[in-house]
């Protein structure tokens, strides 16, 4: 996929004879992997919970997508504490992936987010293949007989148990296996959410367009730590932790442009984006669609303080549809 | 969003060494905290420090609210440098509060755990047995009003340079066990010793301690719970306890069963931030 040179030029598509119903309103929405999205702002797994926090800050039907917290089979209680610490612009966390598990999810939480009108993206991962497929194949079987679920994102920066605890996005024939074998377990769009802790990310999203993702999400947590040097020891109770946080976006933002140039899937841009300027960043470095994680601690409204500044920055520049600031880098 | 709101500066004055006073006027519609709840409170304007950081609610009067708070790390050092007339964020009032008490009570507070207690003493005023700890007299904030507000009050620091020397938990046991004995207070075996119920917040040595002493007594009591925050809303799952209760066991798919052992334990975690921060003592587990 080229970058588009030509900077901000009105698109004359059929999607401009909407537009001139309401010719002030730019057209924000995306389509991701056969999703439509109203916005291209996403949140982040794991920023987000289930939706319910955030329902009494603001609504949720003006969000892109709903990220929801990712999920096992197992249901997980997570590390000790201490989980999270702040660094400088930015965090660490060491959840643990604590989780209620895919079928209290769908009994207790999917009910609710029903309501809206807003597509929900669930996040999910194993300890094992066996473990992925499942989570994805229960997810899937919801979605057919019931509806809510819009699409899946794999989390594959957690340690396969079954195979030496290498992380599986980190390995290209273990990711190549996982992915796969999930892609044969649903019919969902498949959106696989990649680990920046390789040498190479262009690489790893390559295998997963060929094993059959949709999309590609990044980037995942960078592995960090943090000491307390007065009594020596990690801050951490798992001793290292996933940094994210404003921190990160340099680092973020090369690598989704350099996924970006090496897959024809959509990319889903995430990674310290505090503010609709962040968000734009990623669009114009090729990202289809953004997601806001850490943000969401700092502001529980940051999503839509985002969506309007995106908005305002269209209506400022005079671009009627979102799809002329995608990839609109001029290198 | 009338807990996501805006506030003026109105004082941010140093009250004891290391500690101080955040006033602040919100500029919009905001709920009214009840005590033992607390508010995420932007610290700076930059970057870094980047999180919230979360505040019990100590005073609430004339549309203003007040934030006792020690100076100890990056955010309460940047915190203490904003000025009145600056305007900060707030989320809150956040998390469950104190069952109010009925008739009398004791609370104990442990250095700045103080901050937490106050808004009870202030409003059951002449209700409670005060048992006030801290490391030496200038860590004991507002100990005369604190006095006042109380039915009796207790103190004792770890140097002796006020009150008793030693734990505020020593005194605690000795007045459980000696001042309680009256026998309008005493109830029949079995049932809970005292209809004194105690409200507790400070270190979690002290909270800890505090559970030793009650538990032998069967007496109620609630703790209010600290613990690292991200969102302080109930999402980022950094401020998990433990607490009594069994985890649901799920039905799990052939082949992911067989290696799973099923939890035994009987303890889960919940949020301090949603669950608590005021917890039954007796469901704490402590680690």
């Amino acid at each position: 996929m080229g970058i588009k040179k030509e900077g901000f030029k009105k698109r004359k598509t059929s999607r401009g004879k909407t537009d001139k119903h309401e010719p002030r309103k730019p057209n924000m929405s995306v389509d991701i992997a056969g999703l439509r999205l109203k916005n291209p702002v996403m949140t982040a797994s794991g920023t987000f919970g289930y939706g319910e926090e955030y329902s009494e800050f603001f609504d949720l039907n003006r969000l892109g997508a709903i990220v929801v917290k990712g999920l096992s089979i197992v249901p997980k209680k997570g590390n000790k504490t201490p989980r999270i610490v702040e660094t400088s612009a930015g965090m660490l966390n060491a959840i643990g992936l604590q989780n209620i598990g895919v079928k209290a999810f769908i009994d207790e939480k999917l009910p609710f987010l029903r309501q809206f009108n807003t597509p929900v993206v669930v996040n999910f991962f194993g300890d094992t293949v066996k473990e992925y497929v499942c989570a994805a194949e229960d997810l899937s079987r919801e979605a057919e007989s019931a509806g809510g679920i819009h699409a899946l994102e794999m989390n594959i920066s957690c340690p396969n148990k079954q195979s030496g605890w290498i992380v599986f996005g980190t390995d290209p024939k273990i990711m190549k296996q996982v992915v796969s074998s999930v892609r044969k377990a649903t019919r969902l769009p498949l959106i696989v959410k990649l680990s920046p802790n390789v040498t190479d990310i262009s690489l790893m999203a390559r295998v997963a367009e060929d094993a059959g993702a949709d999309a590609v999400s990044l980037i995942n947590t960078i592995t960090g730590m943090a000491i307390d040097v007065k009594s020596r020891k990690p801050v951490l109770s798992n001793v290292i932790g996933g940094l994210s946080g404003p921190a990160v976006k340099p680092i973020a933002l090369r690598m989704v442009w350099e996924v970006c140039k090496a897959v024809k899937i959509p990319v889903i841009g995430m990674g310290g984006i505090m503010n609709s300027r962040d968000a734009l960043e990623f669009m114009m470095a090729g990202a289809s669609a953004v997601a806001v994680g850490t943000a969401n601690f700092v502001n529980p409204a940051a999503t839509v303080d985002i969506i309007d500044g995106m908005e305002r920055f269209m209506l400022q520049e005079g671009i009627s549809d979102i799809i002329d600031i995608k990839g609109s880098l001029r290198v | 969003m009338h807990r996501y709101f805006k506030a003026k500066i109105t004082g941010n004055v140093l009250f004891n060494k290391d500690y101080r006073l955040l006033s602040v006027s919100p500029l919009s519609e905001f709920a009214v905290p009840s005590a033992g709840q607390f508010y995420m409170i932007q610290v700076g304007n930059t970057l870094d420090p980047l999180l919230k950081r979360p505040f019990s609610i100590f005073r609430y009067k004339n549309n203003t609210l007040k934030f006792l708070y020690r100076i100890r790390g990056k955010g309460t050092n940047s915190l203490s440098a904003l000025r009145q007339g600056d305007t900060i964020q707030l989320v809150g009032p956040l998390g469950n509060g104190y069952q109010p008490p009925e008739g009398n009570f004791i609370a104990v507070a442990g250095g700045i755990g103080i901050a937490s207690i106050f808004p009870l003493l202030e409003r059951f005023k002449k209700k409670a047995y005060l048992f006030y700890g801290a490391r030496d007299k200038n860590e004991l904030l507002m100990l005369s009003e604190a006095g006042k507000l109380s039915r009796d009050i207790f103190i004792s620091t770890d140097d002796g340079s006020e009150g008793r020397k030693g734990f505020i938990t020593e005194s605690l046991k000795d007045f459980l066990d000696t001042q309680l004995c009256a026998p309008t207070i005493v109830s029949p075996p079995g049932a809970p010793r005292s209809d004194l119920k105690i409200y507790a917040c400070g270190p979690a040595a002290m909270l800890k301690e505090v559970s030793k002493i009650v538990t032998s007594r069967n007496i109620k009591c609630y703790a209010s719970l600290e613990e690292h925050m991200a969102c302080g809303i109930g999402t980022c799952l950094g401020c998990v306890t433990r607490v009594k209760g069994q985890s649901k066991t799920s039905r799990l798919p052939d082949g992911v069963r067989e290696r799973k052992e099923q939890a035994t334990e009987d303890w889960i975690y919940k949020r301090v931030c949603k669950e608590g921060p005021v917890f039954d003592i007796e469901d704490i587990v402590w680690e």
